[in-house]
């Protein structure tokens, strides 16, 4: 079995839509996956680079207000202020999350999306502080985003020297033992090996990697310098930089004066190393294909990044070209869909209005979409450790994580779609052409069309792909 | 129709039709009995809680010169010694009485000096002595069911939509959040199972989704037969969605409360978290709201769990760190390091203030601004889970709690 057009859209993309048509053909998946990423000119978000005025306010504000001496009116007015930017700013994100759903609903390249959502969720950095909680999006649409079809090493440079990652594996904090700064303090400043070791264990080489102590405490020692104050690009800081050249992984940086470019050489390094290859490899299959993945197309994948150097594009497209990715949706068999997922993928199905969206106070998208997704286990990009949301089905197959899909699958589209579809036809718009009879069934004998619709949702046809 | 209440009219309609054992998908939940009758609550307590508020020293210069606005109020709910219990925790006073309520003072995890909430919370979480380098993976509260005889999944629950440290780790833990609520006809259930028929994962933990939500009163699977009006149905539909607007202000209550269903049953453990102890401004009137549903919390525990079980049951609520000993600029106070502890349960051996007093003079304080810590909180939760389920000394000191030294008996409970 081949390509075929609605697994194309269900197993990699956001689902079938009743009204955006998917693509023909493998060829074209990999065309627009290569191409221009058209949907951000029509549901933007703001990069880093071009930080969003209201999330700099916010930051300046707090800065103010922080500053300001203790118990003074300035203190007091600078705190309103403080707060006024606080909540323009979250009005403003939840704007970001809105966007980035539409571009699911909306798009004819959901390949992307799912593509865009995967290397988010590897290189998790939710903030930590107030404002960094704000500045996520940002970073996902400049260090991830533009990466998804390039070159892995780029966006792991991207990514692991953003300001986002810096502040949530505690980069800030690092400096090097030996270092002029660690010299002028007596305590509390010290080497902080966090990033140095998520870097090997989840972003590369992977925890079955070969990587010792050794190896992060040297990765560790390299990466001084990196830091970035809060709402301020990374810099280079040289006085926080451990002396001496570091050996990772068999190679040595630094032998002359430290440069951040050895920074960027290790990662380079690492990237290119066959054990990245491997698990990346095998990371992407299982996230498209669940659990057991054929083997011998996670070897494909493998060879294939090596072959191009981390080509992630090129990974991509050997995963659509192998027969094993079109294996057909087995009963009691599939991947099950990640909560996020399964929203976005029913809300396509809905074909939910732009406007409709858009036009939703903040209270009601929380009460429709956010909450409902932290119930079913998956708060927005925010997991619960730098080692991402749980790929295995087992963990999303909990009954909480199901009393919650359900709950929103009955309330939910009512709520959003500009008309409850009768549940039969629903089926076709939902499940495609080789929808269950049962279901067929299930939503024809339904009492009302509002469990007509959660029963065609909740059918493992909509829930396993 | 007009005025139909729509609370009442579910009520109505789930005592008409609420029939679990007419769907198929609904099978009884198994109930595996794990040993002892004991049962044990712990409740994290986001944000720091000020120990020196809740537990008011007796009035001095010292006192009113570090806390002037905090130190003046008086609540008259002396406990001990000239010490005088917030009056947020006015309704707890007959526990304090029936000696079904202890505090421990000046005692924090072994955390020192950052005072940052997410570090704070992971210790007090994680149970080690030290914080690792990047995020703890496993809770204290899960080592000490991966030594618990007979545990299984449905012995211990984490309660809320709040993820927990505590309860992470390599046994089965229940998770649940009452928040969690739906309304499903019998003959949508019935067509729900049909789907799932050859999906047996996902047929097992939809069939205990729905009898976890029938068994706490919200929802469930209704008879539709008797339902008349289905537009009330789906607008009671709508206003089920707003977990957050719905109840909002007793969100706390529910979990309590699920707890209590739970432990009734076969749970032996559960977990839950409260928030809004972060009193940086005006903390004379933030402290009542989270007092007020700690107090809630320990209540409905009681009243749901009734006489004889509540004879078994001790309750830990635990807080990452303590707050700065004099009051900030803002009549608040900020992140310090010694705090409090509260005990409950009828099973404790209550009406006692553990632990010892440091002082507030400066020379007592820890880096000269913090209530000095006496003792270390996973003490007082290993020698509960010690005399709850007769985990050993060594399990404890070295699985469960790595590094801690219990020392004597603390003779918790009755």
């Amino acid at each position: 079995m081949g390509f075929d057009p609605d697994i194309a859209q269900m197993r990699f993309g956001y689902g079938l839509s009743p009204v955006v048509p998917g693509p023909a053909s493998a060829d074209e998946m990999v065309a627009q996956l290569r191409g221009p990423d058209a949907i951000t000119q029509r549901f933007g978000i703001p990069t880093s680079g071009a930080m969003n005025p209201k999330v700099r306010a916010l930051y300046l504000a707090q800065r103010a207000y922080k500053r300001a001496e203790r118990g003074s009116k300035d203190r007091h007015d600078l705190r309103a202020t403080y707060r006024k930017a606080l909540k323009a700013a979250r009005v403003e994100s939840a704007g970001w999350v809105r966007q980035a759903l539409l571009r699911r609903i909306w798009s004819e390249d959901g390949l992307r999306e799912r593509l865009v959502a995967f290397w988010a969720d590897h290189f998790t950095a939710p903030g930590q502080s107030t404002f960094y909680r704000y500045a996520a999006a940002s970073y996902v649409e400049t260090a991830i985003r533009s990466h998804v079809a390039a070159r892995f090493e780029d966006m792991l440079i991207a990514a692991v020297t953003h300001p986002q990652m810096l502040q949530y594996l505690d980069q800030n904090r690092s400096v090097g033992p030996n270092s002029r700064f660690a010299k002028k303090r007596q305590n509390g400043a010290g080497l902080n090996e966090n990033l140095a070791r998520e870097v090997l264990e989840l972003h590369t080489l992977g925890v079955h990697g070969s990587y010792t102590q050794k190896d992060v405490r040297e990765f560790a020692e390299l990466l001084t310098g990196l830091t970035a104050g809060t709402g301020q690009d990374t810099r280079y800081d040289s006085k926080r930089i451990e002396p001496g050249a570091e050996t990772v992984m068999g190679h040595t940086y630094g032998t002359r004066r430290a440069r951040i470019s050895d920074i960027h050489a290790a990662l380079r390094d690492l990237a290119r190393h066959p054990e990245t290859a491997r698990h990346l490899a095998q990371k992407i299959a299982r996230h498209f294909l669940g659990d057991q993945p054929d083997a011998g197309l996670v070897m494909e994948l493998e060879i294939r990044y090596r072959e191009t150097d981390g080509d992630l594009g090129a990974v991509v497209e050997a995963m659509l070209r192998h027969e094993a990715a079109w294996h057909a949706r087995a009963e009691g068999g599939g991947n099950f869909k990640q909560p996020e997922q399964f929203v976005s993928s029913a809300l396509r199905a809905l074909a939910v209005p732009e406007a409709r969206f858009l036009r939703m106070d903040a209270k009601t998208f929380d009460r429709l979409i956010l909450s409902p997704l932290r119930h079913m286990g998956q708060p927005w990009r925010r997991p619960f450790g730098p080692d991402g949301f749980a790929e295995e089905d087992a963990h999303w197959l909990s009954p909480q994580g199901m009393g919650a899909r359900l709950q929103w699958a009955l309330a939910t589209p009512a709520a959003v779609a500009a008309d409850l579809p009768d549940p039969r036809e629903f089926i076709g718009a939902a499940l495609g052409a080789e929808a269950p009879a049962v279901v067929h069934f299930a939503a024809k004998a339904a009492e009302n069309r509002r469990e007509g619709i959660a029963l065609v949702l909740m059918s493992p046809a909509f829930q396993r792909v | 129709m007009a005025d139909l209440n729509r609370r009442g009219f579910l009520a109505q309609s789930l005592a008409v039709g609420c029939s679990l054992a007419a769907s198929p998908l609904v099978t009884p939940v198994s109930f595996a009995a794990t040993g002892g009758d004991n049962r044990l609550v712990v409740i994290i307590l986001r944000g720091g809680l000020d120990g020196l508020d809740l537990l008011r020293p007796p009035p001095s210069d010292t006192l009113m010169r570090l806390r002037p606005t905090l130190g003046a109020q008086a609540s008259g709910l002396e406990i001990t010694g000239g010490v005088q219990l917030h009056p947020g925790c006015a309704e707890l006073w007959p526990l304090w009485e029936a000696g079904e309520l202890a505090f421990v003072q000046a005692v924090s995890t072994p955390y020192r000096h950052k005072r940052s909430h997410f570090d704070g919370q992971d210790m007090l979480e994680a149970g080690t002595a030290e914080l690792g380098q990047g995020r703890a993976k496993e809770g204290w509260l899960n080592r000490m069911l991966q030594h618990m005889p007979g545990a299984e999944m449905s012995t211990a629950y984490a309660i809320g939509t709040d993820p927990m440290l505590l309860s992470r780790g390599a046994a089965a833990v229940e998770t649940w959040s009452p928040d969690v609520d739906f309304v499903l006809s019998s003959q949508g259930a019935r067509l729900l199972a049909l789907t799932m028929e050859r999906d047996p994962a996902m047929r097992d933990a939809m069939a205990r989704a729905l009898a976890l939500a029938g068994s706490n009163g919200g929802g469930g699977v209704v008879q539709s037969a008797g339902l008349e009006d289905m537009d009330a149905l789906d607008e009671m539909m709508d206003a089920q969605t707003a977990p957050q607007g719905r109840d909002a202000r007793h969100a706390h209550t529910r979990v309590a409360k699920f707890a209590a269903e739970r432990l009734r049953d076969d749970a032996r453990v559960a977990c839950f978290s409260l928030g809004g102890w972060d009193t940086h401004a005006r903390q004379a009137r933030a402290l009542r709201r989270p007092l007020g549903q700690l107090a809630d919390s320990l209540l409905t525990l009681r009243s749901g769990l009734g006489a004889q079980i509540w004879g078994h049951t001790t309750v830990l609520a635990m807080t990452e760190f303590g707050r700065t000993v004099a009051e900030n600029g803002t009549a608040g106070t900020d992140h310090g390091t010694g705090g409090a502890m509260v005990l409950a349960g009828g099973a404790l051996r209550g009406a006692r203030v553990l632990g010892q007093w440091p002082g507030i003079e400066e020379a007592d304080l820890f880096e000269r601004r913090d209530l000095m810590p006496t003792d270390d909180v996973r003490r007082y939760a290993a020698w509960a889970i010690r005399e709850s389920f007769g985990l050993g000394r060594d399990v404890l000191e070295n699985a469960v709690f790595p590094g801690l030294q219990m020392g004597g008996d603390l003779a918790l409970l009755r």
